[in-house]
């Protein structure tokens, strides 16, 4: 029997970045497939390629024992490739049905091709165990169930072979288990699985066999059984890699930042944050786990005066803010709270500035950076400049445009401007989202040593690890509520995924 | 510095093309109506250039248009569409013209700067209130300085029709105002220094236009205000995370706007017309759009790109008394094109000449930045 | 008085006709994810060419044809510049309105040399009023025999074209399958495209049935209202059309009412001139004028809200590599 997939010599270039070189890839029929790689790695590129997204530069693509040109996403399709793709590809104001049939209607009117369509979707979520209300609206349903809907959008297209990219990223432990029960049900019955991560742990956990990516190129195919962790991070990053962070336990200080109550509700008045009440010190990281969309963005922006608030109050130091007091950004900015936003390219950076411009973001109005009318371009770029040696920010070219960088680096522009103010806090969101592991080291030991030097850092992740390795104390957020406080020598991944998926530990 | 060189030669470049790219099309527009293209172009360079009467109309031109490519493009780096300055001009020179009108007994040197805050302050509250409504209500900047122009019309023919019009004269017109409010006319400057040249409307306001354009550069590029609001431009996001008022920066942006469109007023009242009177800002606000966009949103671009709108502009009319079929609205047309051809379009050969570009930088070694 | 108030309705309802097409062709436009600030562009080169084409072949039709071809012609620059280009699309809009009136004048006084005028068309050339059946036999009927007389027979064929390409314009957006791929390209065209559709290729077809209404608009104004092109006779009609969308919530009826409501602030102002009101005396008659621009500032900023337009509007699909 023939692979299902057989790639040859795989190349694409983007400008001046080679995404894949001379990539090959063997998968199996009725296998689960893992292909891990690091952020950058070419994972995406190779799966955007085999699906038609984008069209390589050389090689071949093999379906099935047939060699095909995959030209767009219909291509693909009609040779029976479905992806789940990371952000769902979905219509927010379509229900289910209709976000399904999209692109393979049966007629020219809309209602016979509904019709037509929902008895065959109601047939399918019950042979895979993939309950979803058919004319619920996509905007009104938990990210756990429109993966659901994109997984029923491939197979009802008739997809014998699923890709899944990063499909954990918005889901707790447990909804991750039970999607890998339902990717196991899929292969039993004969489909393919491709799924494409950078956590080992999901690798380990469900694959038969996993193929391993960097810098765009192919650099190990292995059978799952006859490898682990350790052997699969090394080969990802091309060197030995310590999967833990050494720090010192802490030793916290006065207390710096305490939030009492806090209400927060979203431009369309649904409660984003509810009744919110913890403290932060100096010398401490708080870690606040979650899976993402469960307030902790709003919690962010309203402790950093993006966003306000409708009840509670936040104190810092000696000022206390109530709801409806007059706050923003640039006061919280002089009251010492640093902050390195969850999204660095919608938010951290204007990507269109060049670095010395980014890298005052927020603090252009300091005496230090300007004279009386004008801006002093000179100290500018003589401080940007000594920073970016500081922080490794490579190209150090203070003149260079923000979107030139790579993603790493621009993180460490952003974390750069954050932390050189030498902040009395320091709220950081995703720190390490979609950057290469040379710099998730650098910034990790960054935070630490701010924690260390006595500083107090409110650090929110949707990466487990991140959170476990990093935090002193963990707070652990669903739905806008707090679920519980565990100390980090407490922390272990099953207790804080119950939590997250809004399960209390009974009052011992 | 060889990336800087390099950019400059290929937003030259860009710019040529597409520039080229209008006037081959308005060519052939003009052959496809029987006349000849090449004739049509040695008019217009004769009526722009040939004598010393041309020159000065040019220069007029000109400065009109370093006000209202000004007013498009300070707008433009906070991502606003301003189509206002039609307006803004007009209501702009309404106030001039008032304060002309109320001080004429007054010295220049009074009236002067007097005549040019009221243009600002004028020109200003014509660009806020859409400025303002976009800022805090949402409505598109684009409809709502729409409207205001026609608002702005209907509005300047209900004042000079039915309260400011010169009693027992028929036309719309004020009084003419005194001397004292007249703006210096370089003939008359030139006449001071024994130098005799043919009278036209270039007056003193030109050098105001050099100035405005010397302060816009430095505001946008070099100070935290210009950075704000071209951060709110850029990215409105980092601009709320920045601790930047966004609506705050709309009102301004969209103010300044208004005022720099007002500044028509000086040049076409105080400089020329010397009362108020119907549509003497006509064409010139939407003209405004078509020369900030060729010339980059940057003041240096616009002064060259207004000087070669000055040229359309009074070569058009040189072409228009030469021909019967062609209209003066041919520039109309001309704008159009270089709208669409270094506006939406800036980027149809960019590739190539951007690979252009580099072989010939190919020497010197490229900074990678990825990696 | 009930009189009266039949003929100004009777007016209201063909003076919205222009912005009726032109409004149900931003619908489609604007579904899609294409802004369309053009519509006063195409409305003016339909109007021109109408009347020129009109006056050529002496037919009407010919020249509605003629029209539409432009209203397509000036749609597809749009499309070209915006969706294949990639070009800021207000811009677009702007450059295409603006070469429009140059385009109009330079033409109109090249061909025919009366000041940007065309010649008056015999009645034969244009689009008159049709009666309809039993009309004259109805119309001593009180009310509904009036109502029929009055303010539904005795319309041109365009009148009625434009009425009823409201429903047929709600149809194909909201129940067929060009309406579902239309509403998901201008919400979410990633989706679209992951789904095995062109984005490029669905907003390119909702281009070309913006530009054939479009271009109706404008034959409305120079071969049916009026029966000669001026320059400049759109007179922002293209933008009301736009702001009456907006104010519809891109939804054609409600945009059909919207223009309704701008056609009656028009129809009345020739009723108010020189009448005396109480308290406020005689009303300028530049502001009775200016009603419909204020109207169109005051709906923009009491009434709609940020976040009804289609998610993905005014942005050009680009496959962006990570």
């Amino acid at each position: 029997m023939s692979p299902a997939i057989e790639l040859r010599n795989i190349s694409k270039q983007f400008g001046p970045v080679q995404a894949n070189r001379n990539v090959s890839l063997k998968v199996e029929s009725g296998t689960i497939h893992g292909i891990i790689g690091e952020n950058g790695a070419g994972k995406s590129t190779l799966m955007s390629i085999l699906y038609g997204f984008y069209q390589a530069d050389s090689g071949t693509i093999q379906v099935q024992g047939q060699e095909l040109k995959i030209n767009s996403a219909n291509d693909a399709i009609a040779s029976g490739i479905g992806m789940v793709h990371q952000h769902f590809m979905l219509v927010d104001t379509f229900t289910v049905l209709e976000n399904v049939v999209l692109g393979v209607e049966s007629g020219w009117t809309l209602k016979a091709s509904l019709d037509d369509a929902r008895e065959t979707l109601i047939q399918l979520e019950k042979e895979y165990h993939l309950e979803v209300d058919v004319d619920a609206l996509i905007q009104d349903l938990p990210v756990g169930l429109l993966q659901r809907v994109e997984i029923l959008k491939a197979l009802y297209r008739k997809a014998d072979i699923l890709i899944l990219d990063e499909p954990t990223g918005v889901l707790t432990p447990q909804e991750a288990d039970d999607l890998f029960r339902i990717l196991e049900e899929l292969s039993k019955q004969g489909k393919t699985v491709i799924l494409i991560t950078h956590k080992l742990r999901e690798i380990m956990a469900i694959t038969s066999h996993v193929s391993v990516m960097r810098n765009g190129e192919m650099v190990a195919h292995l059978k799952t059984s006859e490898t682990n962790r350790e052997e699969l991070a090394e080969l990802m990053v091309g060197r030995k890699v310590l999967l833990r962070v050494d720090k010192t336990s802490s030793s916290p200080k006065h207390e710096i930042l305490r939030i009492e109550h806090l209400n927060v509700k979203d431009q369309n008045e649904v409660s984003r944050v509810k009744d919110l009440s913890f403290s932060v010190h100096g010398g401490e990281i708080l870690g606040i786990a979650g899976v993402s969309g469960n307030g902790q963005t709003e919690l962010l922006e309203t402790l950093t005066g993006i966003r306000s608030f409708q009840g509670g109050s936040i104190q810092f130091g000696a000022q206390k803010i109530q709801s409806g007091d007059k706050f923003d950004a640039s006061l919280m900015r002089d009251l010492g709270v640093g902050h390195v936003p969850e999204d660095r390219q919608r938010m951290g950076l204007v990507t269109s500035f060049v670095a010395k411009e980014n890298a005052i973001l927020g603090y252009h109005r300091d005496k230090a950076y300007n004279s009386t009318f004008e801006m002093d371009e000179t100290f500018m770029l003589e401080d940007c400049s000594s920073k970016m040696k500081d922080y490794d920010v490579r190209p150090a070219n203070p003149e260079l445009q923000s979107s030139l960088f790579s993603g790493g680096n621009q993180q460490k522009l952003v974390v750069m401007r954050e932390m050189s103010r030498n902040p009395e806090l320091l709220i950081v969101g995703q720190p390490t989202r979609g950057v290469d592991i040379g710099a998730i080291e650098f910034i990790h030991r960054r935070i630490i040593a701010m924690r260390d030097a006595g500083k107090a850092v409110l650090l929110v992740s949707v990466e487990l690890d991140e959170i476990l390795s990093l935090s002193d104390r963990i707070l652990v957020m669903f739905s806008g509520e707090m679920m519980g406080e565990i100390s980090a020598d407490e922390a272990d991944e099953r207790r804080i995924g119950l939590l997250m998926a809004g399960i209390r530990e009974k009052a011992a | 510095m060889n990336e800087k060189t390099e950019n400059l030669l290929l937003v030259t470049l860009i710019t040529t093309v597409n520039l080229l790219l209008a006037f081959i099309i308005s060519g052939f527009v003009i052959w496809s109506v029987g006349e000849d293209p090449w004739f049509a172009l040695k008019t217009m360079l004769y009526g722009a250039f040939g004598y010393d009467e041309g020159i000065g109309y040019t220069l007029y031109y000109t400065t009109n248009f370093i006000f209202t490519g000004l007013a498009f493009a300070i707008a433009f780096h906070c991502r606003l569409f301003n189509i206002g300055a039609e307006g803004q001009a007009y209501i702009g020179g309404l106030g001039v013209g008032l304060i002309c009108l109320w001080l004429e007994d007054l010295p220049f040197a009074v009236i002067l700067p007097t005549a040019i805050a009221a243009s600002a302050l004028f020109g200003a509250v014509w660009g806020a209130i859409p400025g303002y409504l976009q800022a805090k209500r949402g409505s598109h900047v684009v409809i709502t300085t729409i409207m205001f122009n026609f608002i702005a019309s209907v509005l300047m023919v209900y004042l000079l029709v039915n309260i400011l019009i010169k009693p027992g004269q028929m036309s719309p017109e004020t009084r003419e105002f005194g001397e004292n409010g007249w703006l210096p006319q370089m003939h008359e400057l030139f006449g001071w220094i024994g130098i005799q040249i043919t009278p036209t409307p270039l007056n003193l306001s030109l050098f105001w236009a050099f100035i405005s354009a010397f302060f816009v550069w430095r505001y946008i590029w070099h100070t935290r205000w210009g950075f704000e609001m071209r951060t709110v431009g850029a990215n409105e996001s980092a601009a709320i995370y920045a601790g930047i008022n966004v609506d705050r920066n709309i009102i301004i942006a969209m103010s300044l706007a208004g005022a720099l469109a007002g500044f028509v007023g000086i040049n076409e009242i105080m400089g020329f017309n010397h009362r108020i009177l119907l549509n003497f800002q006509f064409g010139y606000g939407f003209t405004g759009i078509a020369v900030s966009l060729i010339g980059r949103n940057h003041p240096f671009g616009i002064l060259l790109a207004s000087l070669l709108f000055g040229i359309l502009y009074q070569g058009g009319a040189e072409l228009a008394f030469e021909t019967q079929t062609i209209d003066r609205h041919m520039v109309v047309l001309i704008q159009g094109l270089v709208i669409l051809f270094a506006g939406a379009l800036e980027n149809l050969f960019r590739p190539q000449l951007q690979a252009l570009v580099h072989s010939i930088f190919k020497s010197s070694s490229p900074v990678t930045a990825h990696g | 008085m009930w009189s009266d108030l039949l003929l100004i309705l009777d007016a209201s309802l063909r003076m919205a006709v222009p912005m009726v097409f032109a409004a149900m062709g931003g619908v489609f436009a604007e579904r899609s994810g294409v802004i369309d600030f053009g519509l006063e562009g195409k409305m003016l080169g339909g109007a021109f060419v109408a009347a020129s084409v009109a006056h050529l072949t002496q037919s009407a039709w010919i020249g509605l044809l003629g029209a539409i071809a432009i209203g397509i012609v000036f749609s597809m620059m749009h499309a070209f510049a915006s969706v294949t280009k990639q070009g800021n699309q207000v811009v677009s809009c702007v450059a295409i309105n603006i070469f429009a009136m140059g385009l109009t004048t330079v033409l109109g006084q090249a061909w025919f040399q009366r000041g940007g005028k065309t010649p008056q068309l015999p009645p034969e050339a244009r689009f008159t009023a049709i009666e309809l059946p039993f009309a004259e036999e109805l119309r001593d009927v009180p009310i509904l025999g009036e109502i029929y007389y009055e303010l539904i027979s005795g319309h041109n064929i365009l009148v009625y074209i434009a009425y009823i390409m409201v429903p047929v314009t709600a149809w194909i957006v909201f129940r067929s399958r060009f309406g579902l791929r239309l509403r998901a390209t201008g919400e979410n065209p990633l989706a679209v495209d992951t789904a095995g559709i062109s984005v490029n290729r669905t907003r390119y077809k909702a281009l070309v049935i913006n530009g054939i209404l479009g271009g109706m608009s404008g034959a409305y104004l120079s071969t049916a209202q009026l029966a000669f092109f001026v320059k400049d006779m759109s007179a922002g009609k293209g933008y009301l059309a736009l702001a009456a969308m907006i104010f519809g919530k891109w939804r054609p009826f409600q945009a059909m009412l919207a223009c309704l409501l701008f056609a009656f602030a028009e129809a009345i102002q020739s009723r108010l001139q020189g009448v005396s009101l109480p308290i406020v005396g005689v009303v300028p008659v530049q502001l009775i004028q200016s009603i419909p621009y204020i109207l169109t500032v005051v709906l923009l900023a009491g009434f709609v809200g940020k976040a009804v337009a289609p998610k993905a509007i005014g942005e050009p699909f680009i496959k962006e590599h990570k």
